[in-house]
């Protein structure tokens, strides 16, 4: 499917309002939308909405044979998949530039910051290590995809808890998540020019400006697309602002950690089934509900008994020869017709038995 | 002689949220205890030359799974759902066009082809499509002591010897549209799992009326 085009009259108003400072939504040049931050029932499962654009992220891991090259290192395995929900755009298992860019963004950000020491992930040297796969999926697009799946990514690994693993000379076996923490650091992405575009004002975007930092006013990568000319200053005031934006996000980050850990310590419900909203008018939860089932019993055994069963007829097998028996009488041959045989009247060629399976077997 | 207990027949708490998402023109998540699913729906729009029926709408369904890529179970669940919603919706409305489910894991905990189905006929709904009925979906398991429970957990249906026994059923005479089962049982035991299905499809589409109702309760 393809997304309906942006027409000339909305590229022109869009450029004329971020010339006058104006955003379509009412924000300030360099604000952030509303991000909200929830955990599902397991660990390492987050899902993120920056506005409207609504990320899921899940992390897992399993125990395999480590890479040659580096024997006493863990691999980590990133996925971010662009769902044909997001947009009528996505297509299915297409390897569209956007999906190529998010990916080895995310990847870059991710791996190369070293913010999962993949040391630790090593259980025996040269036999097995941890995989940890991080599956990305967009659920929706408004636009900045980027920030929100870094959001995502690194919320869901900070929740991760890697089960615990017990060595007895040979074996390992492995036990139930415990709280073996990881503390990765965290680093996010920031868009560029105008803060955290949504999806109309990125289409009349002509370039993009990534930034990932973390906390400590580390840089860890600038990505800049688009073929757009920046000033050095402008490189430095992005990354100022960068980092008053990521200082706030981490917060949020760790409040959402903080408040989930909260929650299971006490044993309260969690999960996404209890963050949905209730007050909301298209939303509604009904309680557990038995169902009655009295009369069942009958009903079931009514039906039973009032289907006739059929009666199957199974041919029994006739010993032609020695070697040879026969199941069947077969129907007509009707491949080779001969010239002589359409003239005589039909119906008494085609007259066959009910059974209609022949089966000859060669016994040994 | 299968034992129907009281106790194991209960449906786990269920809730549903719509228009949740701004591109899909209709979506729509459907919780059951612990297990959900997401829901977006694409349509009518447009369809490739290469899929297009001359004089219907093609419906398509993916299902994404929560990790990896989607493989054979995927498919097989999506030919379920994709057969329910070619029997329900009024596809000869929209000929030459295609009508997309899109649906996502969230969180498995048993019942997973049920809450798809209750997802997309939600989402289905969302989007104002035309449909003849409305369809629900309810998954029994029966123990091998022979006890049947409804809307199993995933713990309830990892449990050997289980048979799990999927049933779309239909609003307007709640006849069965579509069943998938695992596991082997008696013909007098798939019965009353029908008759059962029936029973709490029942309260489903009540929930379904509530929920539409809630919806617009505030337009005048």
């Amino acid at each position: 499917m393809r997304d309906t085009p942006l027409s000339n009259c909305e590229r022109l108003f869009l450029l004329k309002a971020i010339e006058a400072k104006k955003r379509l939504d009412g924000r300030q040049t360099y604000d952030y939308r509303n991000i909200k931050i929830t955990f599902g029932t397991d660990y390492g499962c987050c899902s993120v909405e920056l506005g409207k654009t609504r990320v899921l992220c899940q992390v897992s891991c399993e125990l395999v044979p480590p890479k040659d090259s580096r024997p006493t290192e863990g691999i980590m395995f990133f996925n971010l998949e662009l769902s044909p929900m997001a947009s009528p755009a996505f297509e299915p298992n297409r390897q569209s530039e956007l999906l190529v860019t998010l990916n080895r963004q995310l990847e870059r950000c991710l791996r190369n910051s070293k913010c999962i020491d993949t040391e630790s992930l090593c259980v025996v040297s040269g036999e097995k290590v941890w995989q940890i796969r991080v599956d990305v999926h967009v659920l929706n697009q408004d636009g900045n995809l980027m920030d929100a799946a870094s959001i995502a990514a690194i919320s869901a690994l900070s929740h991760f808890r890697r089960p615990d693993v017990a060595i007895q000379g040979q074996d390992v076996t492995v036990v139930s998540p415990e709280t073996a923490e990881k503390r990765p650091r965290l680093f996010i992405c920031i868009s560029y020019l105008l803060v955290d575009p949504c999806e109309r004002e990125e289409r009349v975007k002509d370039g993009l400006l990534v930034i990932a930092m973390n906390k400590h006013r580390e840089i860890c990568s600038i990505q800049s697309s688009g073929g757009i000319m920046l000033l050095k200053d402008q490189v430095l005031r992005c990354s100022k602002i960068a980092s008053v934006k990521v200082s706030e996000i981490t917060e949020l980050i760790n409040k959402a950690l903080e408040n989930d850990r909260k929650i299971r310590k006490e044993g309260g419900k969690f999960g996404f089934a209890e963050s949905m909203p209730k007050e909301r008018i298209t939303t509604l939860k009904r309680d557990d509900a038995p169902v009655e089932m009295t009369d069942v019993k009958e009903t079931a055994s009514d039906i039973v008994n009032r289907t006739e069963t059929t009666t199957e007829v199974v041919p029994s097998p006739v010993l032609v020869a020695m070697g040879t028996a026969q199941v069947g009488e077969g129907i007509v041959n009707s491949w080779a017709l001969d010239e002589d045989e359409e003239d005589e009247p039909q119906t008494e060629d085609r007259k066959t038995g009910t059974v209609s399976d022949v089966c000859f077997c060669a016994v040994e | 002689m299968t034992e129907l207990d009281q106790s194991c027949s209960v449906l786990r708490e269920y809730g549903s949220e719509q228009s949740l998402l701004s591109k899909p023109d209709g979506s729509s998540t459907f919780v059951q205890g612990d297990t959900s699913i997401l829901a977006g729906v694409y349509g009518p729009a447009e369809v490739k030359v290469s899929k297009e029926i001359y004089d219907r709408a093609t419906v398509e369904v993916l299902i994404q799974p929560k990790m990896g890529l989607p493989g054979v179970r995927e498919r097989t669940r999506e030919q379920c759902v994709r057969e329910t919603c070619k029997a329900a919706l009024l596809l000869t409305l929209h000929p030459r066009s295609s009508v997309t489910v899109i649906l996502q894991v969230i969180h498995d905990d048993g019942s997973l082809l049920s809450c798809c189905l209750n997802a997309a006929c939600m989402a289905l709904m969302d989007a104002g499509l035309p449909m003849s009925h409305l369809f629900c979906s309810v998954t029994c398991a029966i123990s091998k002591e022979g006890q049947i429970i409804i809307d199993p957990t995933a713990r309830q249906e990892k449990v050997r010897r289980t048979a799990l026994l999927t049933f779309a059923i239909e609003s307007v005479e709640c006849n069965v549209l579509m069943s998938s089962t695992t596991g082997s049982f008696s013909v007098q035991e798939l019965q009353q799992c029908i008759a059962i299905s029936q029973k709490a499809s029942e309260q489903i589409f009540q929930f379904y009326r509530d929920s539409v109702k809630r919806r617009y309760s505030k337009i005048k």
